[in-house]
C-alpha cells in the first residue's frame, strides 16, 4: 500500500512538473473556461430566462469541457517518446499509475474549478453569499468521481488514432449523473436553500464516486497492459 | 541455465505473422547480436522479451520464472527502445531521477547523477531534453536503461545517433555490464560496433532465425553470408 502511494505520488509529481514547464493543458483549459463564460455572458438574452436559472448549468458545462482538455493531456504526454513504455517496464504496480494520473488530474481540475468559479461570479453577477462552502463541498464530490472516469477514458482513448475526438464521445455519457447532480445542488444553493436539504443529490454524487473510483482502479491495469 | 529464455515465440498483427516460433536463450555475461532486414520482427521480439508486448504463443522466462506471472522481475530488465522514453520538458537529471524512483533505487537523485556521468553528459544534465541533440538524447536514454543495474539488457539500435567517441563509451559500458554477468540482447543494422564483445549472432528474416550461431571471428565473411540470406 505504501509502495502504491509512493509510486503514485512520484507519477503525480512528474506530471505536475511537466505541466509547470510546458503550461500546455492548464493554460488552455483556463483560457477555454474564460472564453466559454464570456460567450455565454454575451450570448444570453437578458430579457429571457433568469440568470440564476441558467448559471448552474453553464458553470458545470464549462468546468466539464475545460477538464476534458486536461484529461486529453494526461496520457498524450506519455505517448510522446513512448514514455508510457518506460513506466510499464518498471516493476511498479499498475494501480500506482492510475493513482498518480488521478491525483495529477484532480489537481488540474481543482485548479480549473478554482479559477472558473470567481470568473463565473464576475460574468454572471451571481452572489454566492453563504452558498460558497456548500458549493465547494459539491464541487469536491462531483470532481472526485468524474476525474476517476476521465482518467480511465483518457488512458483508453490515447491508444486510438483520434484521441482528442474520441475522449468526449466516450466520456460524456458517463458524466451525466455527476453533472446533473452538481447542477441541481448548485441551483438550489444559489437560490439560498441550505446544503442539508440536498441529501438525495449528494447521495447520488457519493455513490457515483465510490462506484466509479472502485471500478476505475480495477479496470485500469488491464487497459494499460497490452 | 540461461538468464533469459524465450521459447516458441509467435506474434501476429491481424493477418500478418511477424514472429514464427522464435527461440532465444541469453546466458549470463554474454551478448547476443540480432540482425535482420526491416520488418523481420526484431523490435517485436525485443518488446516481447521486455514484457511490453504479449506474444500470440510462446513463453518468456527470466531466471526460471515467467515474466508475465512475476511482474517484480520487470525490475531486472533494462530496455532501450527506438524512442527515448524521456519527457522532453524535463531535464536529463529529472527524467533519470523519476526513473530511479520507479525502480525504487535508494537516493534516486544521486543515482541519476551517476548515470548521467557514466554517459558523459554532466554539463547538460540541467537542460531540458528538448534542447539536446539526437546523440545526446540517445545517451540519456542509454543511462535510463542502465540506471537500475539490470541483469538483462535489451537494446534496440543503441548506436543510432552516437558519435564514434560516444559509441566507444557505450561499448565500454556494455563490457562492464557483461563482466557483472549481465545478459545483453542487441538489435542492430550495423554490427561492427559491438562485434568484438558479442558471443552469439542471429539473423532474423520474416520472423524466423535464418542464422543463429556463435559469433564468428570474421565480420565481413559473416555479412556476405548474411546478405545472401536476407531474401528479397
Amino acid at each position: 500500500m505504501i509502495d502504491l502511494l509512493r509510486h503514485g505520488l512520484a507519477i503525480a509529481a512528474k506530471d505536475l512538473r511537466v505541466e509547470l514547464r510546458s503550461r500546455t493543458a492548464l493554460v488552455t483549459a483556463i483560457a477555454f473556461a474564460a472564453l466559454v463564460l464570456v460567450i455565454f455572458n454575451f450570448a444570453r438574452d437578458p430579457a429571457g430566462a433568469r440568470t440564476i436559472d441558467l448559471a448552474p448549468s453553464i458553470l458545470w458545462v464549462t468546468i466539464t469541457f475545460a477538464s476534458m482538455l486536461t484529461f486529453n493531456r494526461a496520457f498524450a504526454l506519455e505517448k510522446e517518446n513512448a514514455a508510457l513504455d518506460g513506466i510499464l517496464l518498471s516493476p511498479m504496480p499498475r494501480g500506482a499509475l492510475f493513482l498518480g494520473k488521478y491525483l495529477a488530474n484532480l489537481a488540474f481540475v481543482a485548479t480549473v474549478t478554482a479559477i472558473t468559479l470567481p470568473l463565473f461570479v464576475l460574468f454572471f453577477n451571481v452572489s454566492l453569499g453563504g452558498a460558497l462552502p456548500g458549493l465547494l463541498a459539491v464541487a469536491v464530490l462531483a470532481i472526485a468521481g468524474f476525474v476517476a472516469v476521465g482518467t480511465v477514458f483518457s488512458a483508453m482513448a490515447v491508444r486510438t488514432r483520434f484521441a482528442e475526438l474520441m475522449l468526449p464521445v466516450l466520456l460524456l455519457p458517463f458524466l451525466v449523473p455527476p453533472i446533473m447532480a452538481a447542477v441541481q445542488v448548485t441551483s438550489r444553493l444559489l437560490a439560498g436553500r441550505p446544503l442539508l436539504e440536498q441529501a438525495a443529490w449528494l447521495k447520488i454524487l457519493g455513490v457515483y464516486d465510490v462506484v466509479f473510483l472502485t471500478l476505475s482502479a480495477m479496470i485500469f491495469p488491464a487497459l494499460v497492459d497490452e | 541455465m540461461p538468464l533469459l529464455a524465450a521459447t516458441g515465440i509467435e506474434r501476429s498483427f491481424g493477418s500478418a505473422r511477424v514472429l514464427r516460433g522464435v527461440d532465444i536463450a541469453v546466458e549470463p555475461g554474454t551478448l547476443q547480436l540480432i540482425l535482420g532486414p526491416n520488418g523481420a520482427g526484431k523490435t517485436t521480439l525485443l518488446r516481447i522479451l521486455a514484457g511490453l508486448t504479449r506474444p500470440s504463443a510462446g513463453r518468456v522466462v527470466l531466471d526460471g520464472s515467467s515474466l508475465r506471472e512475476s511482474p517484480a522481475l520487470r525490475g531486472r530488465i533494462g530496455f532501450l527502445s527506438h524512442q527515448s522514453l524521456l519527457y522532453d520538458d524535463l531535464t536529463p537529471l529529472e527524467n533519470l531521477e523519476f526513473a530511479a524512483r520507479l525502480y525504487e533505487i535508494a537516493a534516486p537523485r544521486e543515482a541519476a547523477r551517476k548515470a548521467i556521468e557514466s554517459v558523459g553528459l554532466t554539463d547538460r544534465m540541467n537542460d531540458p531534453v528538448r534542447r539536446l541533440s539526437r546523440g545526446m538524447v540517445q545517451r540519456v536514454a542509454i543511462a535510463r536503461a542502465l540506471i537500475h543495474e539490470p541483469s538483462v539488457l535489451l537494446l534496440d539500435e543503441p548506436f543510432t545517433g552516437l558519435d564514434p567517441r560516444a559509441a566507444a563509451r557505450l561499448v565500454e559500458l556494455l563490457s562492464a555490464r557483461l563482466a557483472t554477468h549481465c545478459g545483453v540482447v542487441l538489435v542492430t543494422h550495423s554490427p561492427a560496433d559491438a562485434w568484438s564483445i558479442a558471443s552469439r549472432v542471429g539473423l532474423l528474416v520474416r520472423g524466423k532465425w535464418v542464422i543463429d550461431e556463435a559469433r564468428p571471428a570474421d565480420l565481413q565473411a559473416f555479412m556476405s553470408r548474411a546478405s545472401g540470406a536476407f531474401g528479397d
